[in-house]
């Protein structure tokens, strides 16, 4: 791994839940508009390792460095400001609010940031046309498929124009078809917005998609790239 | 597979008769497909002719006589290089990999490396595929999704066999 130009760089990590190791000694970095597939077998860690770096779970041991900021040493609520304006999030599902209509749950970061609901709206509306769901704008989520539920939740993660984009297992509960369509989608549009994404993924179709792998085995990292 | 190089790993635990290569080959290896002593024999002296091995010692009997071959240090080099280079990915693959899997376990090199080796290098080649099918056509999503597909059977045997190395080390050990 080559930390120079990083981005976000983690170094050392470690974290225990009780007398379970999730993470030792585990390293990542990645670049401005670099897609990272973070892989590995069902609890290696992988997810650990994504909380970590997003700075939504603490460390026991280690640093994150984003844009040469140090996470683990920034209170909750300078982290919690970072993470609203510097990062966005996809996950399996369960993400959207159910109450409020597709373009209003992606319209919702900009307007917890304070933006006007009329232009907040018109930038969601934006998004959700590079996502290819700009029809399901007035419906709600419950009344969407799994596939567009699932654009609509990355393109409310790339409505702020995040730096970097947090994907855990993005296509997870979708068919093969709609998967592909939400990673082509998601990393075009990221690519396009210069974001970085870092994906965990245990699908290696999936993971096809990014330019580099880190596999995680027993809270450890290792860099795919080096192995040849 | 390459069974000069099978028969090289094999030799590399200690020196053996034609006769036994054949057996611990067939052992290993050779489940569904034993190895004819004529193929023994013409490999190993295409092996001798190489440099690859010796002649360790003659036996003399009441048949022909018997050599005992030995690896040159010429010929661990070469079985270390094979074991080092990721194979080209395609389908049916596994009896290649999982010879040199059980090769780096009998002559205790690094087989998870091995395996990490072969695992980056099929994903490089998905990466390579996933780009085509963006750029192309229905026909070439089509054509690439097939191999795509492969190559991801072909990494969830990597995988597998990654988490039960343990085990088949003690298996092919006894």
């Amino acid at each position: 791994m080559t930390p120079a130009g990083s981005l976000l760089v983690a170094t050392g990590l470690c974290k225990a839940y009780g007398t379970t190791k999730a993470l030792d000694d585990a390293a990542f970095s990645i670049h401005p508009g670099e897609v990272v597939a973070v892989m590995g077998p069902s609890g290696s860690g992988k997810s650990t390792l994504l909380h970590c770096l997003a700075g939504i779970v603490a460390p026991d041991a280690g640093t994150v460095t984003y844009d040469g900021r140090d996470l683990t040493a920034l209170g909750d609520a300078e982290r919690s400001a970072l993470r609203r304006s510097q990062f966005g999030f996809v996950f399996q599902f369960g993400q959207l609010v159910p109450e409020l209509t597709c373009v209003e749950n992606v319209a919702l970061p900009l307007r917890l940031a304070g933006v006007r609901r009329k232009e907040a709206e018109a930038t969601a509306l934006g998004w959700m046309e590079r996502l290819q769901v700009e029809d399901v704008g007035a419906k709600r989520p419950g009344e969407v498929s799994g596939g567009q539920g699932q654009r609509v939740a990355v393109a409310r993660a790339l409505v702020t124009r995040p730096r970097v984009v947090f994907a855990d297992e993005p296509t997870g509960a979708l068919d093969s078809l709609n998967g592909e369509l939400v990673m082509q989608l998601l990393t075009e549009a990221a690519r396009a917005a210069s974001a970085a994404v870092v994906l965990v993924t245990h699908e290696t179709r999936v993971a096809a998609y990014s330019d580099r792998e880190i596999v995680v085995r027993d809270g450890r990292s290792r860099d795919m790239e080096r192995a040849i | 597979m390459s069974i000069g190089h099978t028969l090289l790993g094999l030799l590399e635990a200690g020196p053996r008769h034609g006769y036994d290569l054949k057996r611990a080959f067939d052992e290993n290896f050779g489940h569904d497909r034993p190895l004819a002593y004529g193929q023994v024999y013409s490999t190993m002296s295409r092996l001798l002719k190489n440099g690859l091995v010796e002649v360790d010692g003659i036996e003399s009997g009441g048949g022909p006589d018997r050599k005992r071959y030995a690896i040159t240090d010429a010929g661990i080099t070469d079985v270390a290089h094979w074991l080092s280079e990721p194979e080209k990915p395609e389908p049916y693959l596994h009896s290649t990999l999982y010879t040199k899997v059980v090769l780096a376990l009998l002559t205790g090199r690094s087989a998870s490396g091995l395996l990490d080796t072969q695992r980056a290098e099929h994903l490089r080649l998905m990466r390579i595929l996933t780009q085509r099918k963006r750029k192309g056509d229905l026909a070439d999503q089509l054509v690439c999704d097939h191999a795509l597909f492969h190559l991801e059977a072909d990494l969830r045997w990597l995988e597998l066999t990654s988490a039960r190395l343990d085990q088949l080390a003690r298996e092919v050990r006894r």
